[in-house]
């Protein structure tokens, strides 16, 4: 157990008490939480600072105002329903296309107006929020994604989650949706984690569950070394989420729209560790170069040249020189 | 920098309640372990005589606290009699006196002496005067030639006190001491004779007499034996020293009753008289026998503690302080092991409840409860309910099914199972919905993972609280708090791995 424990730290890995501790409760100040925990408002802040995201179409706050769900759908081929202080991917309706007044769902399931007008009522009374609070409903653009994941994905959308730290990308992975998952991109619930090399926008091997895998389990393609088309953006994008919610570790998940390019799907005041497994790489030398480097680090764009510069796969040797750099940790 | 302040806040408050503990401990004699004790014994006098018609007085000597013996409580019994105490040489003296009395009496002393630490007196107590003794004229030549004697070989008080004793006690005895003792000395004529020579030697000098006050069993059929010592004032205060050895001072069970060559009873006016002695030893709780004492050496102390309050109230604490020994149980199951639970302080509460199901029945109860709570939950959840209606179906319907329960294990003859009702249910309620919400959302492995996590801990928080030794410190010794407070701050300034980490990460150790 001692040798497992000596490896996790020269691998440099961050552990849950560590990411409270030491991230979460020093660089995300409560106060900011607010701002990421509700869509409605992230989505906001983020128009107000041209920062693509899919457009709203409609908000439903309380169950008055559902009748206007058929204005807000009018003339709209596809949409999706979403809470607003969803969790999860919880509470998520999806829509391809209005057929005589009946919806198509992605697995070619027909849902009719009622069904649709009873999910919005569950969601605003709160079925899929956190702790049960009375939510709010809202109508936004189907992302019809980019071909670039279309042979490794089932159903649903696949997207890129960059854990941003102090305005620096500083590691990420593709999320892509399985069977299992029944096309949802949470890990937890299935869906296989690629990582994504921070300099080239290359993935590497993939984890499904606990386990490395280098193809996806539903269609049998290889999952690595898929390039990203746009990396460039696509990180300069995260790290300006950044700034706009002042949250100093900060997951960004992106989706790649077939038209509109990189769009902000939601943020993440809490991500998870997973990520450390799909690029099978720790966090904490990242986040420690990050630290002592950030001050000097004034723009997006050398904000970006450094992570694709000291993130790269192979740069493992100034890795090293970080971790050597760091204090002896004490245990208790 | 916030790293040292935890570790000096976390070591003051440990120091701090460790050292109120060890001052409770070592100087209150607040026992350890939750034993029994014998620190209290029922002394009784008790003089029969028979009256002839006349009038009749008795005094009988009676003790007073001594530095590590109080008296509690004394009882006078007597028919008729009157009483007076009063104070004579040093000593305490009842006096029962009747106008007339016949056929036969009986007159009773009772008294509950408790053993006692207090601290020795200041020594300012002046040295008392000393009357020579008036000595005839063989006694007189010995003691002078004794004294002489020893007062050579004797460096001071002590030693000469030592010196005399072990002479007086020599198997062969010297011209001198025959004529002191006589032939076939006791020890009271020993007693006596050596505090006339070191009287006469003008060194204050007092016999003492008392009984031992055993924590052991007394053999009831015998007569409890009188002892007497030597005292002698030295060093500003009165030492004892024991009569046969010449040990200084005596051992700590001897208790004095009363000082002086007196005899203990004087009966005028009646015959036939019988003097009993008995001590029965009272076994208690050694804490009950320690707050007692402590009620006598510090009354502050005990008046701002918990035994200070209704006994109800004391049984409530008994119960809420271990709520924090559970909950630091699950601080570290949680963050260090990394078990997952249902709510945080649910394990807690539950661990509480198993104090009265017992383990094992307690778990089959548990998880009985909540997979019918939980079925009825899965065919809520298909009539899409709103929230707080549905949380108040699901509450109704678990009160519903504790009392089932207990009215069906009743009637099989359990009555144990009457005792499902101690469970939470409101913390039962919310269990079963958030462990459907984990199994709707992260399916039903992750759920049973959690429901497990939480059978566990409160396994494992049961079986801490449920040491009789832990129920009797975290009560006792409330001060422990601060320990277990400084105990879960370092936890909380953590940020190593937890053990379900090193399982989760096992995949990057690899490569």
């Amino acid at each position: 157990m001692l040798s497992l424990i000596s490896a996790l730290r020269r691998k440099g890995v961050l552990c849950i008490n560590k990411r409270n501790r030491d991230y979460i409760l020093r660089y995300n100040p409560r106060r900011f939480y607010p701002l990421v925990d509700d869509k409605l408002r992230t989505k906001q802040l983020a128009q107000e600072n041209n920062i693509a995201v899919p457009d709203l179409y409609g908000v439903i706050e309380v169950e008055g105002q559902v009748r206007t769900l058929k204005k807000i759908l009018r003339d709209r081929p596809g949409f999706v329903v979403k809470p607003a202080h969803g969790s999860g991917g919880e509470g998520i309706l999806v829509i391809d296309d209005c057929v005589n007044g009946k919806f198509r769902q992605p697995d070619g399931s027909i849902i009719d107006e009622d069904e649709l007008q009873h999910h919005v009522f569950s969601i605003l009374s709160g079925l899929y929020s956190l702790g049960g609070q009375p939510d709010k409903a809202f109508i936004e653009y189907r992302v019809v994604f980019d071909p670039t994941f279309e042979h490794i994905s089932y159903l649903g959308v696949p997207d890129i989650r960059i854990v941003v730290f102090l305005g620096v990308p500083v590691m990420s992975m593709v999320r892509l949706p399985t069977r299992i998952s029944e096309g949802k991109a949470n890990l937890h619930k299935g869906a296989v984690g690629v990582g994504v090399d921070i300099a080239t926008g290359r993935t590497l091997a993939g984890v499904l569950g606990n386990s490395t895998i280098t193809e996806h389990p539903d269609t049998a393609q290889p999952v690595t070394g898929v390039a990203v088309p746009g990396w460039d953006d696509l990180l300069q994008l995260a790290c300006r989420c950044h700034a706009i919610t002042s949250l100093g570790y900060l997951g960004v998940d992106i989706v790649l729209d077939r038209t509109k390019g990189p769009l902000i799907l939601e943020l993440n005041a809490r991500p998870g560790l997973n990520i450390q497994i799909a690029n099978n790489d720790g966090l904490l030398p990242r986040l420690e170069l990050v630290e002592h480097e950030h001050a000097k680090l004034q723009t997006v764009v050398e904000r970006v040249a450094f992570a694709r510069e000291n993130f790269a796969v192979e740069s493992r040797a100034r890795k090293t020189a970080a971790a050597i750099r760091r204090k002896p940790q004490l245990s208790l | 920098m916030s790293k040292l302040h935890l570790y000096v806040l976390a070591g003051t408050l440990a120091v701090v309640g460790l050292g109120i503990f060890f001052y409770k401990t070592l100087f209150l004699g607040f026992p350890l372990s939750p034993k029994t004790t014998a620190n209290v014994w029922n002394v009784e006098v008790r003089v029969k005589f028979i009256a002839k018609g006349k009038p009749v007085k008795l005094s009988v000597l009676i003790p007073s606290s001594t530095r590590s013996f109080a008296i509690a409580d004394e009882q006078f019994v007597s028919a008729g009699y009157g009483l007076v105490a009063t104070r004579e040489e040093g000593n305490r003296v009842a006096t029962w006196s009747i106008r007339t009395a016949s056929g036969p009496q009986s007159v009773y002393y009772q008294a509950v002496i408790r053993a006692v630490k207090t601290k020795d007196p200041a020594a300012t107590q002046k040295p008392p005067v000393v009357t020579p003794p008036v000595l005839d004229e063989p006694t007189l030549e010995a003691t002078k030639a004794l004294l002489a004697e020893i007062k050579a070989k004797s460096a001071d008080t002590h030693s000469l006190v030592g010196t005399l004793i072990k002479k007086v006690n020599d198997p062969a005895p010297d011209d001198n001491v025959k004529v002191l003792l006589g032939p076939k000395p006791t020890i009271s004529k020993k007693v006596e004779t050596v505090v006339s020579v070191l009287q006469y030697g003008g060194i204050p000098a007092r016999q003492a007499n008392g009984i031992r006050l055993q924590e052991g069993k007394y053999d009831f059929s015998k007569k409890v034996p009188l002892l007497q010592w030597i005292e002698v004032f030295d060093r500003n205060k009165w030492q004892s020293f024991t009569p046969i050895t010449g040990e200084s001072p005596v051992p700590e069970d001897w208790f004095r009753w009363w000082t002086g060559s007196k005899k203990l009873v004087n009966l005028d006016g009646a015959t036939s008289m019988s003097v009993v002695f008995s001590v029965t030893p009272k076994v208690e709780e050694a804490i009950v026998a320690a707050v007692r004492s402590a009620e006598i050496s510090k009354p502050f102390l005990v008046k701002f503690s918990l035994f200070g309050l209704p006994l109800n109230t004391q049984a409530v604490y008994r119960v809420m302080l271990l709520v924090p020994v559970g909950a630091f149980i699950l601080v570290l199951l949680r963050n260090l092991v990394g078990i997952k639970t249902f709510g945080t302080f649910m394990p807690v509460l539950i661990a509480l409840s198993f104090r009265e199901t017992g383990l094992l029945r307690g778990i089959f109860l548990f998880v009985v409860l909540v997979a019918l709570g939980l079925s009825v939950r899965f065919y809520l959840e298909r009539l899409k309910l709103l929230v707080v209606p549905r949380l108040a179906a699901v509450l109704i319907v678990v009160v519903g099914l504790m009392a089932i329960m207990s009215i069906v294990t009743h009637n099989l003859g359990g009555h144990t199972g009457l005792s499902v009702a101690l469970f939470p249910m409101v913390i039962m309620t919310m269990t079963i919905e958030r462990m459907s919400i984990l199994w709707e959302e992260r399916g039903a492995t992750e759920a049973l993972i959690s429901g497990l996590g939480s059978i566990v801990t409160a396994a494992m928080a049961f079986l801490v609280i449920n040491i009789k030794l832990v129920e009797h410190l975290a009560f006792v010794f409330p001060e422990l708090l601060l320990v277990l407070l400084a105990g879960t701050l370092l936890v909380g300034g953590y940020a190593g791995f937890r053990l379900t980490d090193l399982y989760r990460f096992r995949e990057l150790a690899k490569g």
